[in-house]
This record gives C-alpha cells, sequence and structure tokens, in this order.
C-alpha cells in the first residue's frame, strides 16, 4: 500500500515538475537560440534572468533599462534566477538581490538622496557588478546631435545614457555635427559657420569654455579622441584631399597620417591609444584599416562577409568593432572581432548606424532613420536587446557614449 | 540555474553626476570666436582621465606639419567667412556624380570649363565648391565624399589654370539635398557639386 502511495507521490511530482519546467525551459531556448551564437563566438555570458519588484513603476522601469543592458533579461518571476525587491520613497532607495532558488540574499543595498533615479542606477551597477564581473553602465552619459533645422541648425545635447536628463550644451543656432567624448567632461565637435567649411571645436562642459582647433581650409571633420585623453584623430582635407590626422587636443603639433586620393573617414582609437581605425576608400570602396598614431603604412582589416564597412567603433576592452554596413538605403550594425590577420566574419545584430559602446564593451547606442528623421536607440549586442529613446526635436543622431 | 560565478574585473565605477543645472543662456547669433563661452553643463562627474584647460598653440602653416603631399593639392587657410556670396552665376553648371563615386564624369566637363572659362575674367573673387551626397550613405562618410568631391572638381578646374588658392571647398554630406525624396530622381539631383562666387566685402 505504501509504495503505491510513492509511487504516486512521485509520479504527481514528475508531472507538477514539467509543468512548471516546460515554459521555463522554453523561454530559455528561445533566449539561447538567440545568444548562442554569441556565447560560443565571443563569449558573453548567457543572461541572467531577473525579476524587478517592489520600487515604484517609474524606477522599476529604471532599473529593468538597466539591467537589460548590462548582462540581463528580464523575466517572469517564475523564470527568474534572481529577483530584486526594491523600496523607494522618502529619499532612500534599497534594493535586495535574492537568488530564486535557495531564496538566499546575495546583496542588500541602500542609497539615500534627492535624486531617486540616480539612486536606481547606482543599484544597478551594484547588482551588475556583483552578478557579472562588467563595470556598470547604468550612470554613463552620452552625447549626440539633436537638429531643429536639416542642414541649417543643430546643437549638441548631454543626457543619461538612457535618454533621460538631457540638457543642451550649445545654443549656437549653427549646424553641429559628430560630437565625441574627450575624458569625463570635455567633447569635440565640428561646427559650420553661416559662411565656409566645418570647424572642429573644443567644449569644456563644466566652464563652457570653448576654442577651435583646426583653423584650415576644407572640411575638418570628425573629431576622435584616444581613450587615455592625450591625442585627437581628424578628418582634415586641407592637403587637398579627405584624410587623416592626429593632433595633440589643443591642435597642436599637427600630423598627417593618410596621403591616399581617395576620403578617408571615421576614425577611432583602440584601447591602447595608439593605433587608429577609419574608413578608407582607396581601394575603390569602403573598408577599414588601422594605423598607428605615429605614422606607418595603413594596414587593411578586412571583413569577408560584407560589401562595406564605415563608422567603425572599438569596444573598450579591444576585442570587438561594430560598424555600419550601408546596403542602397538600409543600415545595418555589424560585429566583427578584432583579430589582425584572422580571417574575418562579420555578425549582423540589428538594424542601424554609428554605432558607439558603452563602457562595459557589450551595449550600443546607435541611431535609426525613419523617414526623414533620426532616432536613438539604445542595443545589447549579446542578446539584441533595443530600447528605443526619447526623441528631441526633429531628428537626434551621432550619439557618443562617454565611456 | 544559478549563473556561474565569474571573475571579478577591477572595476572603475562612475561617481554620481553632480546633479547642478547650468542655466540656459540665449547665445548671440554671432560667428564663434576661439574661446567663445557657452553655458556651462553641470556634469562633475571625474570617472575617465581629467582634461584641463587646453592651452593655446601655434596653428600657424607649416608648424609639425608632415610635407608629404601625394597628389593633392593644398587649400588655401585663407577666411573668407565675410565674403559675399553668388549663387546665381553658376547655377546652371551645377556637376553631378555617380553613387559613391567621385569622380568627373566626361558628361559634366563641359561645365567645368564653362565655370573655368568664366571665373578667370572675374578679376579678385574666388571660387567655392560645396560637396553633396545622397542619402544613402552613413553621415560622417558622407560628409568626407561630399569634400572629395568638391575637390574633384576643384582638381580639374586647376588643371584648366584656375588658381588652386581662389578655390575653397566645404561638403555639406547629406545635409542639405534639394530633393529630399527618397527615389533615384532625388538620389541623382543631391548627388552634387555647386559653385558659389564670392566677393570680398566692400568690392562691387
Amino acid at each position: 500500500m505504501s509504495r503505491s502511495v510513492c509511487l504516486f507521490v512521485l509520479l504527481l511530482m514528475s508531472v507538477w515538475a514539467t509543468l512548471v519546467g516546460a515554459p521555463r525551459a522554453a523561454a530559455q531556448a528561445a533566449n539561447e537560440g538567440v545568444v548562442t551564437e554569441m556565447v560560443d563566438r565571443y563569449g558573453f555570458p548567457p543572461p541572467i534572468r531577473v525579476y524587478v519588484t517592489g520600487f515604484s513603476p517609474a524606477l522599476t522601469d529604471v532599473m529593468r533599462t538597466d539591467l537589460m543592458f548590462m548582462g540581463f533579461t528580464n523575466v517572469p518571476q517564475s523564470q527568474a534566477e534572481y529577483v530584486v525587491r526594491g523600496t523607494s520613497g522618502g529619499g532612500k532607495v534599497e534594493a535586495r538581490l535574492i537568488d530564486a532558488a535557495s531564496n538566499q540574499q546575495i546583496l542588500g543595498k541602500a542609497y539615500t538622496g534627492s535624486d531617486e533615479r540616480l539612486l536606481v542606477h547606482a543599484l544597478s551597477d551594484d547588482i551588475a557588478k556583483n552578478r557579472t564581473g562588467r563595470p556598470g553602465i547604468a550612470r554613463s552619459r552620452i552625447a549626440f546631435r539633436v537638429d531643429y533645422v536639416k542642414g541649417k541648425h543643430s546643437e549638441v545635447f548631454v543626457a543619461d545614457y538612457d535618454g533621460f536628463n538631457a540638457k543642451p550644451a550649445t545654443s549656437d543656432k549653427l549646424w553641429t555635427v559628430a560630437p565625441c567624448w574627450a575624458g569625463s567632461g570635455m567633447l569635440f565637435y565640428s561646427t559650420y559657420h553661416e559662411r565656409g567649411g566645418p570647424k572642429i571645436y573644443y567644449h569644456q562642459l563644466s566652464s563652457g569654455k570653448r576654442g577651435m582647433i583646426t583653423p584650415y581650409g576644407g572640411s575638418n571633420i570628425s573629431p576622435a579622441v584616444s581613450r587615455d585623453g592625450t591625442k585627437i584623430a581628424m578628418i582634415l582635407s586641407k592637403g587637398g584631399s579627405p584624410d587623416l590626422y592626429v593632433a595633440d587636443l589643443n591642435g597642436g603639433d599637427l600630423k598627417r597620417l593618410t596621403t591616399t586620393k581617395e576620403s578617408e573617414s571615421s576614425p577611432c582609437w583602440g584601447p591602447d591609444s595608439r593605433t587608429i581605425m577609419f574608413v578608407s576608400r582607396a581601394s575603390g570602396r569602403a573598408r577599414l584599416y588601422t594605423i598607428p598614431m605615429t605614422g606607418g603604412t595603413m594596414r587593411p582589416f578586412l571583413i569577408n562577409n560584407v560589401p562595406n564597412v564605415t563608422e567603425p567603433d572599438w569596444s573598450p576592452d579591444g576585442k570587438l568593432i561594430a560598424f555600419t554596413t550601408q546596403y542602397g538605403g538600409n543600415f545595418v550594425i555589424n560585429i566583427a572581432e578584432y583579430k589582425p590577420g584572422a580571417s574575418i566574419q562579420a555578425v549582423q545584430i540589428a538594424a542601424g548606424e554609428d554605432p558607439s559602446w558603452a563602457g562595459n564593451s557589450r551595449a550600443l547606442i546607435v541611431t535609426r532613420r525613419n523617414g526623414d528623421t533620426k532616432q536613438l536607440s539604445l542595443l545589447d549586442v549579446p542578446t539584441k536587446q533595443t530600447k528605443t529613446m526619447p526623441r528631441i526635436s526633429r531628428s537626434n543622431s551621432q550619439p557618443s557614449w562617454r565611456k | 540555474m544559478k549563473l556561474k560565478a565569474t571573475l571579478n574585473l577591477l572595476i572603475i565605477t562612475l561617481l554620481l553626476v553632480g546633479g547642478a543645472t547650468g542655466c540656459k543662456k540665449k547665445l548671440q547669433r554671432t560667428t564663434l570666436l576661439p574661446g567663445h563661452v557657452a553655458a556651462p553643463v553641470g556634469d562633475a562627474s571625474p570617472g575617465g582621465p581629467i582634461l584641463g584647460e587646453l592651452p593655446p598653440v601655434d596653428l600657424a602653416e607649416g608648424s609639425g606639419l608632415d610635407a608629404l603631399n601625394n597628389g593633392g593639392i593644398p587649400l588655401s587657410n585663407e577666411d573668407r567667412s565675410l565674403w559675399i556670396e553668388d549663387r546665381q552665376t553658376f547655377a546652371g553648371e551645377t556637376v553631378y556624380f555617380d553613387f559613391d563615386k567621385s569622380n568627373v564624369r566626361p558628361s559634366e566637363v563641359a561645365k567645368i570649363e564653362n565655370v573655368a572659362a568664366l571665373f578667370k575674367t572675374l578679376s579678385g573673387k574666388a571660387l567655392r565648391i560645396e560637396g553633396h551626397c545622397d542619402e544613402r550613405g552613413t553621415e560622417e562618410y558622407n560628409r568626407a565624399l561630399g569634400e572629395r568631391r568638391a575637390l574633384s572638381v576643384r582638381e580639374y578646374l586647376i588643371t584648366l589654370g584656375v588658381n588652386a588658392n581662389d578655390i575653397e571647398t566645404v561638403s555639406y554630406g547629406e545635409d542639405r539635398p534639394v530633393d529630399p525624396s527618397s527615389n533615384e530622381q532625388a538620389w541623382a539631383a543631391n548627388r552634387r557639386g555647386e559653385f558659389v562666387v564670392l566677393s570680398p566685402p566692400g568690392a562691387n
């Protein structure tokens, strides 16, 4: 008699386990279809399934967005590996990170202050650091271009990485493009005055002080500052062709690096603050090259499976290049491993252009076109999760994520 | 399933944002002068390298420049931002380009010859070539391509005897289409180089 009862209980348990486990496994399988390639090819860990609860709705959304771009996916509680139990209000924000299976608390943190969004960002960073080991990006900042009148009036804005707290850095009513960060408190961008070609400016954000560093004829465009904040790469046409130059941040010690008859564009720096990657049409179509900032031969970085490569950005950890491929009006974000000498195949990630890496080398901010207007979007490379940012005025583009 | 613990890496976390809001002053709509002050943007977080004020430097022509010049004809640095624009004289000579190309097509040569012939008779003036692209390229790529197009036309003018220092170039990339539509006709019309005659201020 007792044996039958045991068997019956066992049968019940196995049926129950199947019923509960099946949806969990299915969701996991679907997720893994997306991420397996990223895990296998590029070594990204599978996303951590998390459920956030307890904060106000607005603050819950803040943390869910943060975690989406730091190695997590937001799932129903039944599927979560971890639960974040938060409380907010009265100038205090608190979170407990609970292991779902064991119900053990892994982490408990509280912050006080007047800006609850910022406090939640701090908690998100703590959780991400605890679980993934990668640096948190929830309190990072972006710069981008806002268009008011196409081709005539645009300004540079600075915002939290999620698009909130956006503030204009410029209000010149000129056409200013291609902002990039230098260190944590300085921007460079290219401005068209009412007459004449674009000139590159530095802009110290805390003081508002600005200066022009390229008093040259032609077009002075596409500034990019090295990670250690000592050098700037730019495309200048002063020599009679759009070529790659490098200089000190005040424009001094200017050195011309390319002398091709075709145009170069879109320089970006490697983490060594010495190697510059850029696009050149020297071969007849847009391809990537590297060159040391001290000068030398431009070395092709060939990617096999794409017709062209533009607007590269180098991940802070040096492992990946994000870039744009243009297909006659459609633009696609691709990723390729940086392995000079190897045969490189790129992976398509999502629609978009002009990627800029987050400091954690897994999230990107990109531009998406919608007819005649552009909008910014966050993109997590391994999981392809995206979030469209709130748009300011007519069109937002050319984002730069402060590393 | 528990995620297995990963190695802890050294992490530098950004400090909290200052939160101070800079007051948004309305700036005059004038030429940006070196050192012109914009409204401060409150963001005192010291993550990453802290860069101080940039010292002024002598940016005179020839300071520390690489003299290599592989076929490109250098541009003059003369500032003609106060010169008077005339877009009418050569309005009919706009040069058009093939997609993703900057070479001067044979069909366009006659227009450049017209420009050269007339411009050489206009003493004391300068010529600006404005290069443009259609929307089917990325922004900075198009900005460089537009400049390459303007320079190609300039090179042709120079072979026809126009003084290199009298010709300046600007690229607007895809920013200023003549036709904002998304079709072949519009795109073809947007891939262009336009001529602007410049007269010194005070000249008649």
